[in-house]
């Protein structure tokens, strides 16, 4: 029968345990903060409550006594946090900064199963053919507001690695300004157009080597020279922009990859697409700018993520190992002051309380620890990788709030883990024996 | 080795402790064995790069294609063994998400790399047909390809003459299989001939993507390359000849210093990990003061007991250090064959079991030192009586 019992016991616990893991994962925020709030409010009314307040109370005052085996499950948790945090900072930035690249106020138009602009080309009469479509945005003088562009990629030197690496040319027509009102100089000049003159962005001006206002750089065998940088706050900071003619005749290239408009209005996507579509003399898609960019942000930061995820989990499963460690020692050396708790009348529930509440409070120590020092590293910091246009792309860390929570979510999630265990062992101490135990 | 009962016996004592701490050792060593294979792939260029093979490719970029008649020359260039091209053709099936990785390759591309593992009679039916490709094994298996099957490619960069469309169509006359672990990755290409690719596409003729050399002598590879270099300075198309593994690291490097990010996160493991052992062994060692003054009574010596102590230490993170790179191991190629070739973990090298043992010894070691030394300082009355 005990055996049975036994068993039956192990099964409720470790559902259980699912069941809260499941509940710290994916339940909103105010649904937690209810369930904290219903504890204290447990722990104020009931007399178990406050039975359980009491104990815990002692527990939490005894800690500087076992300040080594209790630092073992803070800092065992904040590495875990911290890479966590750290790996989906990297993720969500770069993320966040293709989806804020798109709009839904500029659509691009690429050939016809083109996924990415070097993938891509446009010819001249195709270009004019869609610089004339229905839907474009006009200026005063009635010119469509369209920019044909030009994406080469160059070797450049990168900062941090020492070694080349591509950098995107983006050479674009004369209504860019229009086009992307964003873009902006914020120190030098704008490039003339006829000249070999180039623009660079704020990020890949801080990411290679060699790209400051006024040095020369060469593309193809030609000498051009950077005369100012800019500024646009999205993944166009890590290209140089020249004009588009200028940067087709240093490639020889006759023709365009891309061409990108501000529409009249948002919602006349769709009749630039459907006219786009009904000519028989286009092979081309269009795609809101909101859509391209995100479906390239979703390809690169999904690996990141399941990357960061899956590495969190395995040191979560070894920061679970140290903290059953640390509470089932914990545990034992408070097993007299347990036992005499219990025989002065203290329920087995407010022991198993107060246990989980120590090492979870240890483990939001840790937590919080851990975000801490991700967002101190990391925070703002500039890296750069390989984007969908085989080019680099300059992106921020990105340790958002959101981010702290989900961290302190598996810092919490661990520690309930680590000390379920070693409270139920607390709570179902023989009190004869422990009593006895020196 | 006399003691070793001794000191297992010491870990047993509590046995809730010494598994939970072996099982954060194997944990540790684990994501060790995965991560460190990842890194050594990166930082030496993957895994296939030969020692003996040169790429020629523009100065100013990897998208600018060489001419043909250079091909020629680069042969001729003294120290050139054998020298053949290709160029990058790219698109995809079906959806755009099934991204391909499709070389177009010069005849004589197979034995310059023997690594695919192309056997003469695919090499032959190859040749015969035009239109002809052949695809790893790994990747024809994600989709179901068989020998004989149309394969439509589309939103390549090149648009087909015949058509003006960027949609091609290819026949799979060969599945190759890597004959070593090393080189699986290669098994996620497509291979058409360079000729089709040259006659048919819209975009012109003669251009090469970048060259191969193999040298007839490593050691000297330094010098052939100045020299294949000088045929092109002062031209349109000035070229870089690197080594394969500079060529490689220089892809894998503009991916993001990986090496870094994967050292900093063992860096982190490893940090916690010494701290979560050494607080076990200081508290092992501070329950067992009596037994300890015992087996000085008896006769240990302050060394002896010293050696007792450190060896408990290195044993409990070798054994579980082993037992997470022997889990690593098992797992890479589940991990691999699960993803459908998706997510290629390197194999397990020597280097990696070499830096992962010496790790262990070095861990355990830092982490015995202290509780050591305190049983090695024990003095036998006060340890008795309970001082």
């Amino acid at each position: 029968m005990t055996a049975i019992a036994n068993v039956l016991r192990q099964l409720l616990l470790w559902t259980l345990i699912g069941a809260s893991l499941a509940l710290w994962v994916f339940a909103p925020a105010p649904l937690l903060l209810g369930c904290a709030a219903l504890i204290a409010l447990w722990m104020a009314a009931t007399r178990t409550g406050r039975q359980a307040a009491a104990v815990a109370w002692v527990a939490i005052l005894t800690l500087p006594q076992r300040l080594g085996a209790s630092s073992v499950i803070v800092i065992g948790i904040a590495g875990v946090v911290g890479v966590l945090t750290a790996l989906l900072a990297l993720g969500g930035g770069l993320a966040a900064t293709l989806r804020g690249t798109g709009n839904e106020d500029t659509a691009i138009v690429l050939r016809g199963g083109a996924s990415a602009e070097l993938d891509s080309g446009v010819s001249r009469e195709d270009a004019s053919l869609i610089l004339q479509a229905p839907g474009i945005g006009r200026d005063a003088d009635g010119r469509a507001l369209g920019s044909a562009e030009v994406v080469v990629v160059t070797n450049v030197r990168k900062k941090a690695t020492g070694t080349d690496a591509n950098v995107e040319i983006r050479g674009v027509g004369p209504q860019m300004w229009a086009v992307r009102p964003n873009v902006q100089i914020i120190e030098g000049r704008a490039f003339k157009p006829g000249l070999r003159e180039l623009i660079v962005g704020r990020g890949a001006r801080a990411q290679f080597a060699g790209l400051e206002p006024g040095a020369t750089i060469e593309l193809n065998s030609q000498q051009w020279q950077v005369v100012g940088v800019f500024q646009s706050g999205d993944a166009h900071e890590s290209e140089l922009e020249g004009d588009a003619e200028t940067v087709a005749s240093t490639y020889r290239r006759n023709g365009f990859q891309s061409v990108t408009v501000r529409l009249a209005a948002p919602r006349s996507f769709d009749t630039f697409k459907a006219a786009l579509k009904s000519d028989p003399r286009l092979k081309v898609d269009a795609r809101t700018t909101r859509d391209y960019y995100g479906a390239q942000s979703e390809q690169l930061s999904k690996v990141i993520r399941i990357v960061g995820l899956v590495i969190a989990a395995i040191m979560g499963v070894g920061a679970v190992f140290g903290a059953l460690n640390t509470m089932y020692a914990a545990v034992t050396a408070r097993a007299r002051e347990v036992a005499t708790l219990r025989a002065i009348g203290f329920g087995p529930v407010p022991v198993l309380v107060s246990v989980v509440l120590e090492a979870m409070l240890l483990a939001l120590l840790g937590g919080a620890l851990g975000a801490a020092i991700a967002w101190l590293l990391f925070h703002d910091y500039a890296v750069s990788t390989l984007g969908a246009n085989f080019s680099q792309v300059v992106f921020r860390f990105d340790v958002s709030p959101a981010l702290i929570g989900t961290g302190v979510r598996w810092a919490l999630a661990i520690g309930l883990i680590g000390g379920l265990a070693p409270a139920l062992r607390a709570a179902r101490l023989p009190v004869t024996a422990a009593l006895r135990e020196s | 080795m006399k003691y070793l009962q001794l000191v297992w016996a010491a870990l047993a004592r509590r046995k809730t402790r010494t598994v939970l701490t072996i099982l954060s050792v194997l944990v540790a060593f684990l994501l060790f064995g995965l991560l460190d294979g990842v890194r050594a792939a990166f930082n030496a260029g993957g895994t296939l790069a030969g020692v003996d093979r040169m790429v020629v490719s523009s100065r100013f970029s990897i998208i600018q294609p060489l001419p043909e008649s250079l091909v020629a020359r680069v042969r001729a260039t003294p120290g050139v063994r054998r020298t053949t091209w290709a160029n990058w053709f790219g698109g995809y099936y079906r959806e755009p998400k099934n991204q391909l990785i499709i070389f177009a390759v010069a005849p004589g591309y197979f034995d310059v790399y023997p690594d695919y593992g192309v056997g003469k009679p695919m090499l032959e039916a190859f040749e015969r047909t035009r239109t002809g490709v052949l695809v790893g094994a790994s990747l024809a298996k994600r989709f179901g390809w068989k020998v004989g099957d149309k394969l439509p490619v589309m939103g390549s960069i090149f648009p087909n003459k015949a058509t003006g469309e960027t949609t091609w169509q290819f026949d799979i006359v060969g599945i190759y299989t890597a004959p070593s672990a090393k080189s699986r990755a290669l098994e996620q290409q497509v291979l058409l001939h360079w000729k089709y690719f040259d006659e048919a596409n819209a975009y012109g003729s003669g251009d090469v993507g970048w060259i191969i050399v193999q040298v007839a002598d490593p050691q000297r590879s330094a010098e052939v390359a100045q020299a294949i270099d000088a045929l092109s300075a002062n031209s349109d198309h000035e070229t870089k000849t690197q080594t394969e593994q500079e060529f490689n690291l220089s892809f894998a490097k503009q991916v993001g210093d990986i090496g870094l990010i994967v050292t900093a996160i063992i860096g982190a493991v490893f940090f916690t990990l010494m701290l979560l052992t050494g607080n076990t062994m200081a508290q092992a060692v501070r329950e067992r003061i009596p037994e300890l003054a015992t087996l000085k009574t008896l006769g240990f010596t302050d060394r002896g007991v010293l050696g007792l102590v450190f060896l408990e230490s290195v044993l409990l993170i070798v054994t579980g250090g082993t037992l997470g790179l022997v889990l690593a191991s098992i797992l890479t190629p589940i991990v691999s064959a699960a993803s459908g070739g998706m997510l290629e973990l390197p194999p397990i090298g020597l280097a990696s079991w070499l830096t992962g043992f010496a790790l262990m010894v070095a861990v355990g070691a830092i982490v015995g030192v202290l509780p050591a030394l305190r049983a090695k300082r024990l003095r036998i009355v006060d340890a008795l009586a309970g001082r």
